[in-house]
């Protein structure tokens, strides 16, 4: 009788507003800590943008120029800070603009709250105006995803879509709410979601499996981590890098870990994967045990899974029991946050240090220096290479920035030579491999780390396919530094076609615009170098500017990026040239 | 090449719009047919439980039921081989009138799990329920008697092992 009383005063206690659903949604977002989104608007939206006007002393909205800018964005937003990122769109083609950032953020688990816009509820089903099945169509490539059809559920499901979003394996959310949903009155009131009783969102760690993990690690004489993004999802760089130092084990990142440990770490032997170093690609087929923490190898970084690590014990770190096992059998699986895996680990494994091992890294590196760093880095050829410019960045910056990077050469000559100090620097659709994330990737991670200097690094083929992002930056003044490097092909697909289509050059030959008038046109200082001698000086002039700037660097039109693990080969046959 | 076998797939889940959705896409995006589905209410409140049939790899199920498990609204997924299961299948056969009498389907309805349970002026219908093969079989013995309609229930299955579905509920609440 007693708990019952207590309930009843404490229902009666929680304060109801009647407002509007749409009011509603900014009150959630507010609720949740959120005050920033990116979208675009259009009829089925329109009362929430409505709200959106009242409330802006509170809420910030920044208009893209297409949906897919707007949670590219997000997306930019969401992987500096850590927080949510949310995007806004009306029905129809709003929401199915979105599909290509949702699926981005779906496969690099970037937490979104997408919220669209649907037509009114008696419309549903029947072809109505911008109508389209967002929810079926965005199924497969969401966490989850619900359709409010009445005022009264917004708080409720917002509150678990935000839940959902950013706990566990993070994922993006889509909540599609009918415009009479909208315009719907409720009472409303906001409680936070701790659980939802379908869905566990961290698996009980098992400290059995931490011993045996620690026992396999103890014994090896060859042990090789290999660490992902798990690491900066989970917060747990501090902890990774105790674990490191402790056991002394030689470590490599795939292409989102990196930036968790900074780049000139001791310890720190380079990325693997298709076009990463030499040494811990090749040495993965010598090492005793195999330590993935927070990765899901992916076949971008195992190459042919018959001769991946064949002779290692695999340990396995890992969030979500549906990657344990799914490309790599392990031998022990460490199911849990990476952070408290970690810790727990610490008190069972031995201080050591692998000298001799370490020297095989190095005798490799040195290899892959020779053959292919001293070239990319101090070139003989005169035209610029894609490294250099790295390199020219990477002296200006002292590794502090944060590189947006698109998808292709450019991308994998960023992962390789940008320096990183600082976890979440490295900005970039790894999954999926999003052409065009890029440049409005990069105005969300200036908005979410306004203190830092953020440069998207952006091929000229990608850059075209969201170019419309410049009028974003000329209305919001995002402080962002776009430097596109131009060899005038759509480079990675080139370097593939002279490999292993005898040079058949289809469809990778652009014809480019004046890339530097475009930008003036946007009111963005703006740049073009292609001699070497004006580099250095051009990166400067660019990383000095306060404002949006604008840096175009003319690029040996053929050259290659190697190391490169040709499709279907092993990683120890790794391609040097 | 491993082997590949049935398996009945059992998820239980929250009785929510969406979720066939969802589900159906795991197997879509893996190229697996479902043999059969069926979806009802399961032994507890407000869950409902879907069975499919499947004919796959051991190792390819294992990941499957996996990623079933991970979707936000699914309580528990289990993977079974037909050892591990008692199960039914339902039929109705539709058959015109003039062949009521037929001694042959007489004798067919007294030695099976099969009766009539409807019987008009032109037509009559038989239920039969029993594994796959004798459905299979029956639909072979009837089909000389023109049927006008024949229609088969998807899999339900009942697993030997246990499912802790209150448990993981539970656990997780």
């Amino acid at each position: 009788m007693e708990t019952l009383k207590k309930e009843v005063q404490e229902k009666t206690a929680v304060k109801t507003v009647k407002m509007s659903g749409a009011e509603a949604v900014i009150k959630c977002l507010l609720e949740e800590g959120s005050t920033l989104a990116y979208g675009y608007p259009g009829g089925a939206i329109m009362p929430v943008y409505d709200e959106l006007y009242k409330y802006k002393s509170q809420f910030h909205h920044v208009l893209s120029r297409h949906e897919q800018g707007a949670i590219h964005s997000a997306q930019g937003f969401a992987r500096v800070t850590g927080n949510v990122g949310v995007v806004f769109a009306t029905s129809g083609p709003g929401a199915t603009n979105l599909v290509t950032g949702i699926a981005d953020a779906q496969i690099d688990s970037t937490p979104l709250i997408c919220i669209t816009g649907q037509v009114g509820s008696h419309l549903l089903g029947s072809d109505a105006f911008q109508e389209t099945d967002i929810i079926g169509i965005s199924t497969p490539v969401t966490k989850w995803n619900y359709q409010i059809t009445k005022a009264s559920e917004i708080p409720e499901v917002f509150a678990k879509a935000f839940y959902i979003a950013k706990s566990g394996r993070p994922g993006p959310v889509l909540i599609d709410i009918t415009k009479d949903a909208q315009f719907g009155q409720l009472d409303f009131s906001y409680k936070k979601c701790q659980s939802v009783r379908s869905y566990k969102a961290v698996p009980k760690l098992n400290i059995e499996k931490v011993k045996d993990a620690a026992a396999l690690i103890n014994q090896a004489k060859k042990p090789l981590i290999v660490w992902g993004q798990g690491v900066i999802l989970g917060g747990a760089e501090n902890e990774f890098k105790n674990f490191i130092e402790k056991t002394g084990i030689p470590s490599a990142c795939t292409g989102l870990g990196l930036s968790a440990l900074e780049t000139d770490h001791p310890l720190h032997v380079g990325m693997v994967g298709m076009h990463g170093n030499y040494a811990p690609n090749v040495l993965t087929n010598q090492c005793d045990v195999l330590i993935a923490i927070g990765m899901r190898f992916d076949d971008r970084v195992t190459g042919n899974l018959n001769t991946y690590a064949k002779q290692a014990k695999i340990i396995h770190f890992e969030i979500d029991p549906s990657e344990v096992d799914k490309n790599v059998k392990t031998n022990v699986a460490v199911l849990g946050t990476v952070k408290e895996s970690l810790v727990e680990i610490m008190q069972f494994v031995n201080e050591g240090n692998h000298q001799e091992w370490m020297k095989e890294f190095h005798k490799l590196y040195e290899i892959e220096k020779e053959t292919v760093i001293n070239d990319q880095l101090n070139p003989t050829k005169e035209g610029l290479t894609m490294s250099e410019v790295l390199a020219g960045i990477n002296k200006e910056t002292k590794g502090e920035a944060v590189i947006v990077s698109d998808v292709g050469q450019h991308q994998m000559i960023a992962w390789r030579y940008a320096k990183f100090t600082k976890t979440r620097s490295n900005v970039t659709s790894g999954g999926l491999g999003t052409m065009g994330f890029a440049l409005p990737a990069a105005i969300g991670a200036k908005m979410g780390a306004p203190d830092r200097e953020v440069i998207a690094i952006i091929g000229d083929g990608g850059y075209q396919m969201t170019i419309q992002e410049l009028g974003t930056i000329l209305q919001t003044k995002a402080a962002v530094k776009i430097v596109v490097l131009n060899n005038s092909f759509l480079g990675m697909v080139r370097q593939w076609q002279e490999l292993f289509f005898d040079r058949r050059y289809a469809s990778t030959v652009m014809t480019n615009p004046d890339f530097v008038k475009i930008a003036e046109g946007y009111s963005i200082e703006a740049n073009r170098v292609s001699k070497r001698e004006d580099l250095a000086a051009a990166i400067k002039k660019m990383t000095d500017s306060k404002e949006a700037y604008f840096l175009e660097v003319v690029i040996e039109p053929e050259s290659n990026v190697f190391p490169m693990i040709p499709t279907g080969a092993s990683v120890s046959d790794i391609r040097l040239s | 090449m491993e082997e590949k076998k049935v398996y009945t797939v059992s998820v239980y889940t929250e009785n929510n719009i969406g979720i066939l959705n969802r589900l159906s896409a795991i197997f879509l995006k893996r190229h697996i047919n479902i043999e059969s589905m069926t979806v009802s209410e399961s032994e507890i409140d407000h869950v409902h439980r879907f069975t499919f049939v499947v004919i796959v790899t051991e190792t390819l199920i294992r990941k499957v039921v996996l990623q079933l498990e991970k979707q936000i609204e699914v309580i528990g997924a289990f993977f079974h081989t037909e050892e591990e299961i008692i199960y039914h299948e339902t039929a109705l056969f539709k058959i015109s009138s003039e062949h009521l009498y037929d001694e042959n389907i007489q004798n067919k309805l007294k030695f099976r799990r099969a009766h009539i349970i409807a019987i008009t002026e032109r037509y009559f219908v038989i239920e039969a329920s029993g594994l796959k093969e004798d459905i299979d079989n029956m639909y072979q013995k009837l089909k000389p008697y023109k049927l006008l309609q024949f229609v088969r229930s998807g899999r339900i299955a009942i697993s030997r092992p246990r499912m802790a579905i209150s448990e993981v509920l539970k656990e997780k609440s």
